[in-house]
């Protein structure tokens, strides 16, 4: 059941999230941009602040309505706290002619995303499959993502969705999996107001302590108009259709060649993408024979990512890239049963050539 | 969210568990072979990441007979950093192992089969098993061809082996170098130039191919040629490897996780892929 909130029930919300003990990692202006931080307080939130994004340009903005969550997909998405860019995984030290390991105790800090996205919560079930679902799983992750509390924002205030395209990908804009609680924000006129639901058993609880009133039928429906309303004036659109097949056809397509030389093998792609999860492994050692492995987020439009001896398997940016896109929108299926896109658009943002994967998925599709 | 605890093995996800060396033999110039403490069942063609304390950690086939459990064999060929660092190691000292990870050569589908063996180099390694286990169990096979090439004859791996393969083993190994330096007076010239000679039946044998990827690409044209259907060539592939649980993305080839799905393949189902450049 539907309850509605204002403004002042989601400042508690995120009060009670604390005296539960969870770090609140939310929403805030930082470095010119919104992006999630930790130690969130409801006065952080961005209120009244939106962003403008288009191929190679991100801006904020006032928007002027009051808004907590008006902003579309952050620079980065808060993966980094299940999943983090650079961690030390294991020690071990000298001992005699052999060496002893210290693991360390997997990480217990209780983490509770608030203004989490549709396509961002995609992603993480995604990286559930990877950590989580094959025939190894990661331990380090599996600690951090039990003790993970999601409370997802439905997209439901701007028509216009800039660079994302989450509703061609299935992902959005209302967000379907993986949160404990969803919250849609409405603001019509004066009225400024959230609709909340419970999705899971801790979700409930923790609602159950907000004061709200249940949700009537003009709120509920307000809701789901606005949702759809963003679903429905998506500009940009991946044409899912057949699209592993296509992509695992394409390897010889002259359109890599085109789009390889404008991509700079810069990584910015694989680093703000919510779904990557190659990483680095690098083993270093001091002089008293303590010996760390640090594990670090690694991009495949590195030379390194591929190198064996005699060279590297992808010595090209035409190579690297029709990895990337064709990884992302093909092989993923293979391997993980789901696409390794969500939609969220952050490449094309953030790529300084301004290099848009959409357009290079219907680029292929037409030559097809 | 609770989530069920799959495999989590400590020595495999983890960190790499201490290995003693009980012995290290030298086979060339820059190739040597550990004898570790034994670790357990493994299949020939199945690989460990080997880890050196404070240095680094790589991908190293296991060498010896799966037979023969209470050793562990890694021929280990110093190119860089990691592999000169264990190629250093002496008796009584240890190395780190995880594993073992990846498929295996198809022992079982190749039983009442001819069996033809195509490898170059530091790629007779991972095969090495293969031959153990076929000797071991030579009635479960035909006729069993190993076609080997080298650089040159000083960088024959395990060549004080080939006259007990021939003879305890009946085995046919023709062997092959790119350039005669010393006293050769065999073969000279590619491995692929072998295959007319090999004396099992090329048509209906299980290939198993292990090498540089060009060598490997010319095998398979070179088998086709003398009407080896595709379905019954398998290869042992290669790529950067940081985990071997699937887990890091550095050794994908195309849809294909090569320390999972692999090394060892069926060619049909990599050909794909493998047969283009740059994937
Ligand atoms: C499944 C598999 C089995 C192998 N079996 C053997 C074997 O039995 N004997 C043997 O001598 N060699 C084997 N190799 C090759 C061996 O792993 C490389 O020679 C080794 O990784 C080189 O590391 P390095 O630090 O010495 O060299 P550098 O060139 O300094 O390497 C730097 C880094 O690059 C990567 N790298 C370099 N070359 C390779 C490579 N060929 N494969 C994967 N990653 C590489 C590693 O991550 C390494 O840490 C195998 C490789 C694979 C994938
Ligand atoms: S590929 Fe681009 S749009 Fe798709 S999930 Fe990654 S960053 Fe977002
Ligand atoms: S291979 Fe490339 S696209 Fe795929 S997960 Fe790794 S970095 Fe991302
Ligand atoms: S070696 Fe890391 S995914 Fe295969």
């Amino acid at each position: 059941m539907s309850t509605v909130m204002d403004v002042q029930a989601v400042y508690t919300l995120i009060d009670s999230l604390k005296s539960d003990g969870y770090e609140v990692v939310g929403p805030r202006l930082r470095d010119k941009a919104l992006g999630y931080v930790a130690g969130t307080n409801g006065s952080d939130l961005p209120a009244g602040l939106g962003d403008d994004q288009s191929p190679g340009n991100y801006r904020t903005r006032d928007r002027g309505d009051g808004a907590l969550f008006g902003f579309r997909s952050s620079p980065q998405s808060w993966r980094r706290w299940i999943f983090p860019p650079n961690a030390e995984v294991w020690s071990a030290r000298r001992d005699n002619d052999s060496f002893v390991v210290d693991t360390s105790a997997p990480d217990s800090m209780k983490v509770a995303v608030i203004g989490a996205r549709a396509c961002d919560v995609a992603a993480l079930t995604i990286q559930d499959k990877v950590f989580l679902d094959g025939q190894f799983q990661d331990p380090a992750y599996k600690a951090r993502r039990e003790n993970l509390l999601i409370v997802a924002v439905n997209c439901s205030l701007d028509a216009d969705s800039n660079t994302c395209f989450c509703a061609s990908m299935g992902t959005g804009p209302r967000v379907q999996a993986g949160h404990d609680i969803a919250l849609t924000e409405i603001i019509e006129g004066d009225k400024h107001y959230f609709v909340a639901d419970a999705q899971t058993d801790e979700g409930s609880r923790i609602l159950e302590g907000i004061s709200g009133a249940p949700a009537g039928t003009d709120e509920v429906a307000a809701a789901d108009s606005a949702i759809s309303n963003v679903a429905d004036s998506m500009g940009r659109k991946v044409d899912a259709d057949g699209l592993p097949e296509l992509m695992n056809e394409s390897y010889e397509s002259p359109r890599w060649t085109v789009v390889g030389e404008r991509c700079l093998s810069c990584t910015s792609c694989t680093m703000v993408c919510p779904t990557c999860f190659c990483t680095n492994i690098e083993d270093s050692g001091d002089l008293n024979g303590v010996a760390t492995r640090t594990r670090s987020w690694d991009s495949c439009f590195t030379l390194r990512h591929s190198h064996i001896h005699g060279g590297a398997i992808r010595n090209t940016n035409k190579a690297r890239y029709r990895q990337w896109a064709i990884h992302k929108m093909g092989t993923w299926q293979e391997q993980f049963g789901t696409s390794g896109c969500v939609g969220c658009g952050r490449c094309i943002t953030w790529c300084p050539s301004g290099i848009d994967i959409t357009e290079e998925v219907t680029a292929i599709r037409e030559e097809a | 969210m609770t989530i069920a605890t799959k495999q989590n093995l400590e020595s495999i996800v983890g960190a790499p568990r201490p290995a003693k060396i009980l012995s290290v033999d030298r086979n060339t110039d820059d190739v040597w072979t550990l004898r570790l403490e034994g670790q357990g069942a493994f299949g020939p063609g199945q690989f460990n990441m080997l880890y050196v304390l404070g240095v680094g950690e790589v991908p190293i086939s296991i060498s010896g007979s799966p037979g023969k459990t209470d050793e562990l064999l890694h021929t280990v060929r110093g190119v860089g950093g990691v592999t000169n660092a264990i190629t250093s190691l002496k008796a009584g000292q240890s190395v780190g192992v995880r594993g073992p990870f990846g498929t295996s050569w198809p022992m079982a589908a190749a039983k009442g089969r001819d069996v033809v063996i195509v490898t170059g180099g530091i790629g007779l390694a991972p095969l090495r098993p293969a031959i153990y286990h076929i000797i071991e169990n030579r009635a479960d096979y035909g006729k069993v061809s190993l076609l080997y090439g080298a650089r040159t004859p000083k960088e024959m791996l395990y060549a004080d082996e080939f006259d007990s393969w021939r003879e305890t083993g009946d085995i046919e190994v023709l062997t092959t170098v790119d350039a005669a330096i010393g006293a050769w007076d065999g073969d000279v010239g590619v491995v692929t130039t072998l295959i007319p000679r090999a004396s099992a039946d090329i048509s209906d044998a299980v290939a198993m191919i292990c090498g540089p990827e060009v060598m490997t690409r010319f095998t398979v044209a070179g088998l086709a040629e003398r009407n080896q259907s595709k379905d019954n060539i398998y290869v042992s592939l290669e790529r950067n490897m940081k985990c071997g649980t699937a887990h890091c993305g550095h050794c994908q080839l195309g849809p294909k996780f090569v320390c999972k799905d692999g090394p060892v393949f069926k060619f049909t189902d990599v050909a794909h892929w493998f047969e283009k450049r740059e994937v």
